[in-house]
């Protein structure tokens, strides 16, 4: 050990005391508020929050504009011939977006549980491959994903499948699989072999012990993994997007991007502010299940849904 | 002798043991020293098996039919590309085309390469300090207002993308509420800010992503233990010191990670360029990509950009997942 290290210092218990003012006092002072870490994290907050609010109360302006206000009115909901609930076409993607998020939600969940819960427990280097694989199409950027599944459906299944409906929810559901496997082996390290092992010592077959055992302790996850892959695959319109065929398979989100790119009307805010609320919807079925079946285990509270 | 095979029909505790046969599912023949519960090999490998085909044919697959048809051929009367599948059969014009866009004489993508490098840095710098500091917050001082913080943090989350762009682009529009606000205050004017200024861009990356930044690094904050801080105190150090010789070292991988997680989609983001500039003078790798793909005959040039993206990428990919497999089998 070096002199310095050696050398006694002044306890912060010692520099309290005195408490010298101004600047460098209030500089110095290990008990000071975090004021300006507290501003920065409220003013974030605010950032990422206030707009959001602006532009669903904006849904409900009687003018065009999205940047002025010019009064209350329902015209860009109901009223107008543009507006979201007369809009034929906005109907279609309205109704598209929450087939294809449905369809998305029933086949990739039960893809996606099945495969931690083989993946969990397989070893060998097949096993650590198809988990490589399952990872590394969470991480690769969406855009390339959809322009792989795109020259796939043009070229080597374009007699197979259509760029459509069906286009498009393949090439969600091999996205949202990874979302699944990643939330549910998240629970299934917390919960370790013991139950399963303490279920075949009591008789079970390994295919009981799973589907009585394992699979109610991972009723939380499940669901929590159905209400992120729902919401996830509303959302989403880089991969469905490329995959869609006629303008009648355009989701709600595929249109929104299309209008906020030309001559945005407070219907693209409505149309928005609708699909938050199919989000938020899917979050609230998904949390209250899951604070159901995870009532003993609420320790581990949010961390599923924390987990991206 | 006679009573004890009376006793023994009625099943003494022990004999019951030895005479029932295991219910445990046992080891087959041969593997008699095997512990632990017994499965099947093929019992875990069948659960995976419906998603590695579904990847395989909707994943991997794809990955070889970008190189199919960057290495393939375009036809030269209806301009619509012909994919290659057989790798000897491959051709390297349409792909040393793209590259000498990018490196070569004409030059055209340059610029938009180098820009995509510029704004990702610029962007996961502010994303880091902004994102640092509010975990840092969050996890050393939310104290019990924690709960209302994280909701807080997560919305995002449940909040479209495009919503949260297109909200923040309404914001920015020549009349909108940050021109006012700024119309206020003294030094800074207010600006055109959607007519492809550099600074909408960077400042629009930061918004989108920043909440995939915060919650890695909230999460490792949130678990490093208050003794190592008490003790850095006790053994003298200022707080600065205790932050930069404690905290800052425990909270490296997360913001590793953090950056890595902010990074990879901004490399291939189109659609914040979209909604708050639509000036080619901010395009990126992005918007490369997605005006050949929707551009007449140019869709080898869309796959050869995508190959190159992914080739750019494949080093942080590869980090990433490391990290997390180190993090999994460490947990």
């Amino acid at each position: 050990m070096s002199e310095t290290a050696l050398a006694p210092r002044p306890s912060p218990v010692a520099q309290r005391t005195p408490s010298p003012g101004g600047v460098r006092g209030w500089l110095r002072d290990p008990w000071r508020k975090p004021r300006v870490l507290e501003a920065i994290t409220w003013g974030y907050l605010a950032w990422s929050i206030i707009p959001v609010v602006i532009a669903i109360v904006y849904s409900f302006n009687a003018g065009r504009s999205r940047s002025s206000w010019q009064g209350f009115s329902l015209r860009w909901w109901t009223i107008d011939e543009d507006s979201l609930w007369r809009d034929e076409a906005l109907r279609q993607a309205m109704v598209q977006s929450i087939k294809l998020a449905g369809l998305t939600m029933l086949i990739a969940v039960p893809i996606g549980v099945a495969f931690a819960i083989g993946i969990d427990r397989w070893r060998g280097r097949i096993a650590s491959t198809a988990n490589f694989v399952m990872l590394f199409s969470f991480v690769v950027p969406e855009i390339i994903v959809g322009v792989a599944l795109l020259l796939t459906f043009l070229f080597l299944l374009q007699n197979a499948v259509q760029l459509g409906t069906t286009a498009q929810l393949l090439g969600l559901v091999s996205r949202q699989i990874s979302y699944a496997v990643i939330i549910v082996r998240a629970r299934l390290l917390s919960i370790g072999k013991e139950y399963e092992e303490a279920g075949m010592d009591l008789g079970a077959t390994p295919t009981d012990s799973v589907r009585r055992v394992l699979l109610p302790l991972l009723y939380p996850a499940i669901f929590a993994s159905a209400a992120v892959v729902f919401a996830d695959a509303i959302d989403d319109f880089i991969v469905v997007r490329y995959l869609s065929g006629p303008a009648s398979s355009e989701p709600l989100a595929v249109k929104i991007y299309a209008a906020a790119r030309s001559s945005p009307t407070p219907a693209v805010n409505a149309a928005a502010t609708s699909m938050l609320v199919a989000s938020l919807v899917a979050v609230v079925i998904g949390f209250v299940a899951y604070r159901h079946f995870a009532r003993e285990q609420r320790r581990e509270g949010m961390s599923e849904l924390t987990q991206f | 002798m006679r009573s004890d095979t009376v006793v023994d029909e009625e099943h003494t505790p022990g004999d019951a043991v030895t005479i029932e046969e295991p219910r445990r599912p046992g080891p087959p023949p041969g593997h008699e020293h095997a512990t632990g519960v017994w499965y099947p090999r093929w019992f875990w490998p069948s659960f995976t098996m419906p998603a590695i085909a579904w990847l395989f044919v909707l994943f991997v697959l794809p990955f070889y039919m970008i190189l199919t048809v960057a290495f393939g051929y375009v036809d030269p009367i209806f301009q619509n590309p012909i994919p290659v599948y057989e790798p000897w059969w491959w051709s390297f014009d349409v792909f040393n085309e793209t590259l000498s866009k990018i490196v070569g004489e004409d030059a055209i993508f340059t610029e938009a390469f180098v820009r995509t490098f510029a704004y990702v840095a610029a962007s996961s710098a502010l994303c880091l300090v902004i994102g640092y500091t509010v975990a840092y917050f969050v996890a050393r001082y939310g104290g019990h207002r924690k709960g209302l913080f994280l909701v807080l943090l997560i919305a995002p989350f449940w909040i479209n993308y495009l919503m949260r762009m297109y909200a923040w682009a309404s914001l920015l529009e020549g009349d909108g509420y940050v021109n006012d606000i700024l119309g206020f205050l003294p030094f800074v004017e207010p600006r055109a800010w959607l007519t492809g200024e550099h600074i909408t861009i960077v400042l629009g990356l930061a918004y989108g992503y920043i909440p995939y930044m915060i919650l890695p690094l909230f999460g490792q904050l949130d678990r490093i233990d208050k003794d190592y801080l008490e003790a850095g105190r006790d053994l003298g150090a200022s707080p600065a010191q205790t932050f930069l010789r404690v905290t800052l070292p425990l909270s490296k991988p997360a913001i590793l990670a953090g950056l890595v997680i902010v990074a990879l989609p901004m490399f291939g983001d189109y659609y914040t360029n979209d909604l708050l500039s639509n000036s080619p003078r901010t395009s990126m790798i992005g918007n490369l990509i997605d005006v050949s793909v929707y551009g007449q005959g140019r869709i080898p040039q869309a796959a050869s950009l995508v190959l190159i993206l992914t080739v750019i990428l494949l080093v942080p990919m590869m980090y990433y997942l490391r990290s997390t497999k180190r993090a999994t089998e460490a947990a």
